[in-house]
């Protein structure tokens, strides 16, 4: 007993160093698979509140370039409103209230962003308590974010489409050929469309939107134009280069988008596959 | 002695802020970012306890991780210079260290040198290495190293420059 107290003490570094070590390779190792961790993140109180307070003296430098893209966005919805014929003269009567759509927007701001890391994480200002759950697209006017992935009470953590772990269902606007979103890590305003199938008609320019085959964004949210193609190695699969709409670099305010039918068709699926 | 845990602790943060909140923002070029908290791990006195050391290391590398939303890579890192500081020292200064006599501001400025760059480039090489966390990405990972250990020592020299100790 003795000599293995004496053990202890004499290397009580080095298992120190080991153990710290191995700490932290695990947390690292951890937060390389999606939807772990969970602990060491920068949406708990203490980091999201630093954030959060910083951001509240950084947005007004911002404050014109955030009223820029309003208008632009109010312009655009303007523009469609005018578009639609006055459905009040019509005989075809929708109660808005009993028939409303599945999805339903929430806005939140953007505290902390990364993008010069291979795995980014963005952080908003609202979390449980404002309704913001894991799982809940995020975009902006002007196309995606990325995806809710840790939720505190007051602060959410969004996995970037700028991280090695972010897939989401994309395809062609033209036709509905589609792929998975994924990003090699160089340049943060190109993404990569992946097993597209070489049938698909691409083209230089064409624009790529959200396929709708996932529950957490809806069909048609733009995300940007083809610059480049290539067929992979097999010769089967097209590998193509998008140019983001949404300036990554530059995020001010957020649309975190709820998807009110996920529960019943989560457990109509769930109920299938058992 | 309580001076010392004072300016040390008031270092912890003041360099823990100033990293997350300014330096990490920095992307020159669009991937070099400076990370000057190594300065609190040369700094920290040479005649003090390892293990505390060690613990006070982790915890600045898991500050900074929890800010930066990046798992334990800063943690990783920070633990293994902590470890392996005594060896640097050794490496650099040579006899003078055994007798715990050093102290950097009065170091022979070659070795003082040596000693920042070896920290700060083992330091980043590990970090960059666990933050793609594969070899295929090591010339990815060489030229972050390299581009962002220059960045770290430019900052490292001007602030040991600027907060000189006062020669009496």
């Amino acid at each position: 007993m003795q000599q293995i107290f004496n053990f202890l003490i004499r290397n009580k570094n080095n298992i120190l160093f080991l153990l710290l070590l191995g700490l932290s390779i695990f947390l690292t190792i951890q937060s390389h698979s999606f939807h772990k961790s969970k602990f060491i993140s920068s949406a708990n109180f203490v980091t999201g509140g630093i954030y959060k307070k910083v951001n509240n003296i950084k947005a007004y430098f911002y404050l014109e370039d955030y009223n820029e893209r309003l208008l632009q966005e109010n312009n655009i919805l303007r523009n469609k409103i005018s578009n639609i014929p006055d459905t009040l003269f019509n005989d075809t009567f929708v109660d808005s209230t009993v028939y409303e759509g599945i999805y339903e927007f929430r806005t939140a701001r953007v505290i902390n962003n990364n993008y010069s890391k291979i795995d980014n994480y963005i952080t908003l200002d609202k979390g449980r308590k404002q309704n913001i759950l894991p799982e809940y697209g995020v975009v902006t006017s002007q196309g995606i974010v990325g995806i809710i992935d840790n939720a505190s009470a007051n602060y959410s953590r969004v996995i970037s489409i700028l991280n090695s772990n972010s897939k989401i269902n994309a395809q062609l606007k033209k036709t509905n050929h589609f792929g998975s979103l994924v990003w090699n890590g160089k340049d943060p305003n190109i993404v990569q469309l992946v097993d597209v199938p070489r049938l698909a008609p691409v083209k230089k320019g064409d624009t790529i939107i959200t396929g709708g085959r996932s529950l957490i964004f809806p069909r048609g949210i733009p995300i940007g134009s083809i610059v480049n193609f290539k067929l992979d190695e097999n010769g089967s699969y097209f590998n193509i280069d998008i140019q983001l709409f949404n300036d990554m670099t530059n995020i001010g305010h957020v649309y975190v988008i709820v998807n009110k039918d996920k529960k019943e068709i989560k457990s109509l699926e769930e109920d299938t596959n058992d | 002695m309580t001076n010392t845990i004072l300016s040390n602790s008031i270092r912890f943060v003041v360099l823990l802020l100033l990293q997350v909140l300014l330096l990490n923002h920095i992307n020159f070029l669009g991937f070099i970012n400076p990370y000057l908290y190594v300065l609190f791990l040369i700094l920290y006195p040479f005649n003090s306890s390892q293990s505390l050391f060690m613990i006070l290391a982790f915890l600045l590398g898991l500050s900074i991780d929890a800010f930066e939303d990046s798992g334990g890579i800063h943690a990783a890192a920070c633990v293994f210079i902590a470890y392996i500081r005594p060896v640097i020292l050794r490496f650099s200064f040579g006899i003078s260290y055994d007798y715990q006599t050093v102290k950097l501001s009065n170091t022979p400025y070659g070795a003082r040198i040596g000693y920042i760059v070896l920290v700060v480039f083992t330091h980043h090489f590990l970090l960059f290495m666990l933050e793609m966390f594969s070899f295929s990405h090591i010339l990815l990972i060489l030229k972050k190293t390299f581009f962002s250990t220059i960045f770290t020592i430019l900052l490292v020299l001007i602030s040991l420059t600027l907060f000189k100790p006062k020669r009496r």
